[in-house]
């Protein structure tokens, strides 16, 4: 290519370049110094050993627990709403649907809606003397201390990022299926494979990138969930519902901030994110 | 036959209908919400009340709604057009002047996905602190400008821009950015809404570096002001679910806008 041109794509591409380096890479390689410092605000020093910090993480009690909890929060949740966004999507890709557009602002809107502002409507539904529990007394269910006992707080919690984030997936899924080929449907019909065989034998293996990609974001979202943590549950009962990230800021912006145990802290979920986006990419790849 | 079909069809909307109402209802709940007292919230009061005016005033004379809007709106608006600009500029140049140098420095901009806000956030607000930069609204703006999935948006739509018109524009004497501004810009609405829509939703409701570096109350974002109303020992419930509402107006009315737009962009980066 004529060497100006090249020189002018350059010109185009470095802003965005210089920036991402500047507010991704750098901090990332400080936060790795900064995990191997100890000390108080901006009092920092090596600590001795070097991996002190990484030391500390592993007998520190609340740590595990987020760390629980946090894949509590990824084996269950993502899975399932995988599976929901790519049945309504294929239920929106039905050519006959009537009112489509109808069902598709309406599955998507919660994604519209910011998580500090669904949390709190999930924790007012879900208060002791809230709607939930005026709704089951109708069935005559006792109320239940949906915030105050650690699995319905989880479940609470789980339920809003289902909420939230099943009608984000499947308008990924829905474009996806715009690539999927009609006449391989077809051919699966007049073959005798009813719906639900079309869907999984057909549809689910032509949906793989979009399947890795959304597993993969949703993966990385959860790592570093806090916002709902933060917001709906307050982390609690005690730390029973807390995730990494809501715990990290803790650490490093709360009380006594420590800015090397919490540099610590994230690595541990910047590993975390690596090695599952790693996987995912592996298995993704062997079902060729 | 029709009667077969019909009958075909009728788990399907059933499941439709059961998630619509799903989906919509916690959003109905806001809405109603604000229109009743504390007390009606809580006891499962479904159908507007006469408290709207009343949650408004209470809301207003408690806290500084105002300069939230301004913070959000500034924060929101601010990334939203700087995004735009330095992706869609960037996916281009990477595209119409393809070369293997270019290869390598996408690569690396795709790798910047897979590290965790969490892991620069500590290093950030280092910086910005010592930049004397905390509880400025830039601090905000500035790390949220370049982002790989903008960039790779703008690049996979800049695929479809035919070479033929490029070598047109050269003919006629045009520079390499009016070719960009005058002609690529115009041709991309459906991705620069798409990217818009994404970039100001996600700039509106942002949470967690906001908490980190805007400090003082004056400068707080809408999604500050309502998680702080919840952190007090006694919550009014009306005027929570108001400023609620309000805190997520914005985003929703710009996703309804433009989500025709939207569903077109991202289509056409998926493919």
């Amino acid at each position: 290519m004529d060497r100006r041109l090249n020189l002018t794509g350059w010109a185009f591409l470095a802003p965005a370049a210089v920036l991402i380096v500047l507010v991704n890479f750098v901090p990332m390689i400080q936060a790795f110094i900064l995990s191997l410092q100890s000390g108080r605000g901006t009092n920092l020093n090596f600590a001795d050993p070097l991996w002190y910090n990484y030391q500390r993480l592993f007998g520190d009690e609340i740590f595990k627990q987020t760390l629980v909890n946090t894949f509590i929060y990824l084996i269950i949740q993502v899975p399932i709403m995988l599976i929901l966004a790519m049945i309504l999507a294929n239920l929106l890709n039905n050519p006959n649907l009537k009112a489509k557009a109808f069902w598709r602002t309406a599955i998507f809107l919660p994604a519209a809606v910011s998580l500090v502002s669904y949390s709190l409507v999930f924790r007012t539904i879900f208060a002791t003397d809230g709607f939930m529990n005026d709704f089951l007394a109708l069935f005559s269910v006792p109320p239940v201390n949906w915030l105050g006992e650690p699995e319905t707080a989880r479940f609470v919690l789980i339920l809003g990022l289902l909420w939230r984030w099943t009608g984000y997936n499947m308008i990924f899924f829905l474009a996806g299926l715009q690539n999927v080929d009609r006449s391989t449907l077809e051919a699966a019909r007049i073959d005798g494979a009813n719906a639900f065989q079309t869907f999984w034998r057909v549809t689910v293996p032509q949906l793989k990138p979009i399947i890795l990609l959304t597993a993969i974001l949703s993966t990385n979202g959860t790592l570093q969930l806090f916002d709902e943590s933060w917001n709906l549950t307050k982390g609690g009962p005690a730390y029973a519902s807390m995730s990494m990230s809501h715990y990290l800021y803790e650490v490093s912006f709360q009380r006594n901030p420590n800015f090397g145990y919490g540099a610590a802290l994230s690595y541990v979920i910047l590993i975390l994110v690596a090695i599952l986006a790693f996987i995912q990419l592996r298995v993704g790849d062997k079902r060729d | 036959m029709t009667k077969t079909s019909t009958l075909r069809a009728a788990p399907g909307y059933a499941f439709l209908g059961i998630w619509t109402l799903f989906s919509l209802f916690p959003l109905y709940f806001m809405v109603v919400g604000s229109t009743n007292t504390s007390q009606d919230v809580l006891g499962s009061r479904l159908i507007p009340g006469g408290a709207f005016f009343e949650n408004l005033a209470k809301l207003f004379k408690a806290q500084d709604v105002g300069s939230a809007l301004f913070s959000s709106f500034f924060i929101a608006v601010g990334t939203t057009v700087l995004a735009l600009i330095v992706c869609s500029i960037a996916g281009y140049g990477f595209e119409v002047y393809h070369s293997k140098g270019k290869d390598r420095v996408m690569a690396v901009i795709l790798l910047a996905m897979m590290i965790p806000f969490a892991a620069t956030m500590i290093p950030l607000f280092q910086v910005f602190a010592k930049l004397g930069l905390v509880n400025s609204l830039w601090a905000v703006i500035i790390p949220a400008i370049s982002t790989p999935l903008l960039i790779l948006l703008f690049r996979q739509s800049s695929r479809a821009f035919p070479s033929e018109i490029l070598e047109a524009a050269r003919m006629d004497g045009l520079n390499e950015l009016s070719i960009f501004a005058r002609i690529y810009v115009p041709t991309m609405r459906a991705t620069f809404a798409a990217a818009g829509v994404i970039t100001f939703m996600t700039a509106w409701n942002n949470f967690l570096w906001p908490r980190v570096i805007l400090i003082k109350n004056e400068v707080q974002t809408m999604p500050m002001l309502i998680s702080n109303l919840s952190a007090g020992y006694v919550t009014d419930y009306g005027v929570l679910m108001l400023a609620v509402l309000i805190a997520s107006l914005p985003a929703m009315v710009v996703f309804l806008v433009l989500q025709r737009a939207f569903a077109d962009g991202i289509v056409g980066a998926i493919k």
